[in-house]
């Protein structure tokens, strides 16, 4: 993930949490990690959200093909207050919007349209970024990982 | 895939726990939670049965510090270890960057421990990873039984390629968190070779 596609990222679930009314939106991949968010997050477990996120939509994932659809690219839950939507976005991310009675699902799937588009465009551009990193890789040093020595890795468990 | 956000100078690697049904992978991960400051873990979540079986997945997110100024986090996962929950094993392996194979000592469920293993090696090939490059540790739990098979029966049985090996009884914490910092260490070392 590179700061201009962060930034990016960020702003386009900005606006997607003001326009849609929700109260929270969020970006995880399909593994479970955290990407961004925005929204009032205090009460909420980001992380179990995530993971949480990640393995509902994969068993969903498992059921489509259980009946021979590609994929379910949109699930959504009711509660007595509180709605989640979640999305798939260029088939790598999970977009999570949660919303009250104060928006609407027509609203919000609207809205989420939009931002998916502006987002596949980002980690479109995010992909040939990092392609084009690895190709320069060979010749250029920039992991801050390659040099990590056994005591690094040591003095974590130090405790 | 080990996640590094490199805005957020974060690294996220997911570590899995695989082995046979009651082998003791949710008690490894409860020890974990239990034994961890507050501040260096999330929630454990746990989808189980009524009967505190798995039935997805057990979660805990681990805030381990800090290396070359990236925050590392591991994320643990159990697998539900019963044979008839194979497909939601599938899913649990996706993304993942190593894994602990945590076998049953007693004697009745060496079976079911090879039967495991061969169930990972197959689930991870069609996720595209091969158990022998992948960063994997072997624990024998259950030391304490005394139907305890000897560990170099159970290592000559279950080794695939010399990988670390360590005794535990998960009940008590002997040997959890050598069996942890291991994957972790064999993670971390993977990604210097990225």
């Amino acid at each position: 993930m590179y700061e201009e596609e962060y930034r990016q990222i960020k702003e386009t679930l900005q606006r997607l949490q003001v326009d849609s009314n929700a109260k929270i939106v969020f970006l995880v991949d399909k593994n479970g990690q955290q990407i961004a968010s925005h929204g009032d997050m205090r009460d909420v477990d980001a992380t179990s959200l995530a993971s949480l996120t990640a393995g509902n939509v994969a068993a969903t994932d498992g059921l489509a093909k259980l009946i021979g659809e590609k994929e379910f690219s949109i699930l959504f839950h009711e509660g007595e207050r509180d709605n989640i939507h979640i999305s798939l976005v260029a088939q790598r991310v999970i977009l999570v919007v949660i919303f009250d009675d104060r928006s609407s699902l027509g609203l919000v799937r609207l809205r989420v349209k939009k931002a998916s588009q502006e987002l596949e465009r980002v980690f479109e551009q995010l992909l040939k970024k990092a392609e084009a990193d690895r190709g320069a890789a060979a010749n250029r040093f920039d992991s801050p990982f390659a040099e990590i020595t056994d005591e690094d890795i040591d003095s974590l468990f130090s405790e | 895939m080990t996640f590094i956000n490199y805005a957020a100078r974060e690294i996220n690697c997911k570590i899995v726990y695989y082995g046979p049904g009651l082998c003791g992978k949710t008690t490894n991960l409860q020890w974990i939670y239990d034994k961890t400051n507050p501040q260096a873990k999330g929630k454990l979540i746990s989808l189980a049965t009524e009967t505190d079986r798995t039935l997805f997945f057990d979660f805990l997110p681990l805030d381990l510090g800090q290396v070359r100024g990236f925050k590392t986090r591991f994320h643990l996962y159990t697998v539900p270890g019963q044979v008839f929950y194979d497909a939601s094993r599938k899913l649990i392996l996706k993304g993942v960057d190593g894994v602990c194979f945590i076998a049953d000592s007693q004697d009745a469920r060496m079976e079911a421990n090879a039967e495991s293993l061969q169930n990972l090696e197959k689930n991870l090939k069609e996720q595209g990873y091969d158990l022998r490059t992948i960063p994997y540790v072997l624990q024998m739990n259950k030391r304490d039984l005394p139907t305890a098979v000897a560990p170099e029966e159970i290592y000559r049985q279950l080794n695939v390629k010399g990988e670390p090996t360590f005794e535990a009884v998960a009940m008590n914490g002997t040997g959890v968190f050598d069996t942890l910092k291991a994957v972790a260490k064999l993670v971390l070392t993977e990604l210097k070779k990225k």
